[in-house]
């Protein structure tokens, strides 16, 4: 069964560097277990995530996203650096998926930014972020600073190959989901006699 | 097939104009509104119950009971009475006096509520509000069933000989309908009493609520109450109409794009395809109305909401008035073709009170 990898990507610029950095570690990832990919950039998203934080319920082509990355067996959240952490966008989108959405799957964070002077945001705001969320964040983060792309090439080459092994070592060794009763079937429902023994309540 | 209004009770102000209704001109507007219903031939009126500006009905039982008094056929109904802050004692008490008083026109519908701090102000633990749901109405279904109570639960002081006054009328229980935005606890609740399932079913699109009402459905027939068609279901709707399609859209949108629910979201239009709500010509709404139906089955009370978000009465009761003209005698004649005879009609008190008799006789 080919895996499944959800490549999500908070970059705003066209071409962005945020994408670029997303696409090397999907690369990377994919080049140690085949998969198929799916990219989304967020950005495209942005006034469906907005209005979802306002109505309480997806537009369709986000549900489409939120659904795919649900299914994923892996994904890479990569985000640039505003204001000292994620991007409000990036933000936003892991609000309004659903909080068991990523229970367990594993995650490898990165970040850009315009200097390596950020690069604890991996540490101190994604890590934590995803670890609330029950995800198996990766061992190694990477963050990819605009010198990154130049002369510091040869340490950012290296960490995005591992990084993509970390991945697809945590996806080959997970595994394989099985489905369990969506959450309205009858089959997932608690018994009422059930609930009202948990309350010590007679049903008779 | 009962058709109804459901009112929230808000005084937002109106976006057109600024202008905010008194507390007293909301009220007895929504009186109004309730004898409108009568007069075009709805067949029930629901109030909501808040315990917050800027909402109006704090005291539902007392309003219906106004309204009661002034109207001959209608049914009052809530939308919903909190089952988890209210004292289940109070709420027995409370509603089996109005269906005294109303002669039997009352049914309600418990929910959990939508706003947290109400909780701690009636001195409750939010993260209770399922246990709560289930205590409660165990013990005020108890208290409309039997004379004499004995409790003892987690929530509310123990009960010793207990009798709550006045017993119901003919000494059948209001019927009860459970209210859920997203808890499957509380569809398993309503089928497991073989009482009715309201999905409020606006503000949302539609699929969720089709899987909470199959769900329903479903373990209402596991429970031995009837076949999974005959389950008591009640949907929720918004709708704006005008003669022409465009003047509705054009005097809605400052409604929906200033509303506390709706503004600053999506368009109009796009919150239209992805939702029930309805905004358009008389047709548009019979068409859209009429497909619940091939979503949800045959149902028995479609509820609608028209006075929110800071409408001015005089429009609301436009609204009933075309509603009532153009649209209520379409919807009651194609709800009814093609409905299987062992569907239930919407549940009233005769019918119960004869069902109550038959069974006795047997």
């Amino acid at each position: 069964m080919t895996r499944k990898l959800v490549v999500v990507s908070a970059g705003l610029s066209q071409p962005s560097s945020t994408r670029l950095l997303a696409d090397r570690l999907a690369e990377a990832a994919t080049r140690e277990l085949p998969a198929e990919v799916l990219n989304v950039e967020l950005r495209e998203l942005a006034a469906d995530v907005a209005n979802n934080l306002v109505t309480g319920f997806p537009s369709p082509a986000l549900a489409k996203v939120l659904e795919a990355v649900v299914e994923a067996d892996g994904l890479i959240a990569v985000t640039p650096v505003f204001t000292a952490s994620y991007s409000g966008l990036f933000k936003s989108f892991f609000d309004v998926i659903d909080n068991t959405a990523l229970t367990g799957k594993p995650v490898l964070i990165a970040a850009t930014g315009g200097t390596a002077r950020h690069s604890m945001v991996l540490d101190h705001a994604l890590r934590p972020l995803f670890a609330y969320l029950r995800a198996t964040v990766l061992p190694t983060a990477v963050y990819a600073a605009s010198e990154d792309w130049g002369d510091g090439h040869e340490e950012l080459a290296p960490r995005i190959a591992r990084a993509g092994r970390e991945l697809a070592e945590a996806v080959r060794s997970r595994p394989q989901a099985t489905p369990t009763a969506p959450e309205f079937s009858p089959d997932a429902v608690v018994p009422f006699a059930q609930q009202l023994a948990n309350l010590g309540i007679d049903p008779s | 097939m009962q058709f109804g209004i459901f009112s929230i009770g808000d005084v937002f102000p109106d976006p057109t104009t600024g202008r905010r209704q008194t507390e007293h001109e909301r009220i007895k507007g929504m009186v109004a509104l309730a004898q409108k219903a009568e007069e075009i031939g709805l067949d029930v009126f629901a109030t909501g119950e808040h315990h917050n500006p800027p909402y109006v009905p704090s005291s539902p039982t007392t309003l219906l009971a106004n309204i009661a008094a002034r109207t001959e056929r209608l049914i009052l109904s809530t939308s919903t009475t909190l089952i988890t802050t209210n004292d289940p004692v109070k709420i027995a008490e409370d509603f089996a006096m109005l269906q005294h008083l109303a002669d039997g026109r009352v049914d309600l519908m418990l929910g959990r509520g939508n706003t947290g701090p109400v909780y701690p102000w009636f001195g409750q633990d939010i993260r209770q509000g399922i246990p709560l749901a289930i205590e409660n109405y165990a013990l005020l279904h108890q208290l409309w069933r039997q004379d004499v109570v004995d409790w003892k639960g987690r929530f509310r002081t123990p009960l010793q000989g207990f009798t709550s006054t006045p017993r119901p009328l003919d000494g059948v229980a209001p019927f009860v309908w459970h209210g859920s935005v997203r808890s499957p606890e509380i569809a398993e609740q309503a089928a497991f009493y073989g009482d009715g399932f309201f999905a409020n079913h606006i503000f949302f699109p539609k699929e969720h609520f089709v899987r909470l009402v199959e769900l329903y459905r479903a373990r209402y027939a596991h429970y031995g109450h009837g076949t999974a068609e005959q389950a008591y279901v009640g949907l929720g709707g918004q709708f704006f109409i005008r003669r022409r399609s465009q003047d509705a859209i054009r005097e809605f949108r400052p409604y929906f794009d200033n509303s506390p629910v709706y503004g600053g979201g999506p368009s109009l239009e796009d919150y239209q395809a992805q939702t029930p709500l309805t905004v358009g010509s008389p047709e548009e709404m019979i068409e859209k109305t009429l497909a619940f139906r091939e979503h949800f089955g045959h149902y028995q009370r479609q509820l609608f909401l028209v006075d929110n978000g800071g409408l001015p009465l005089k429009t609301a009761l436009e609204q009933l008035d075309l509603l009532g003209e153009h649209v209520l005698p379409v919807l009651r004649k194609e709800f009814a073709s093609g409905r299987p005879a062992e569907v239930p009609a919407g549940p009233t008190h005769a019918e119960r009170l004869a069902k109550r008799n038959a069974e006795e006789e047997k």
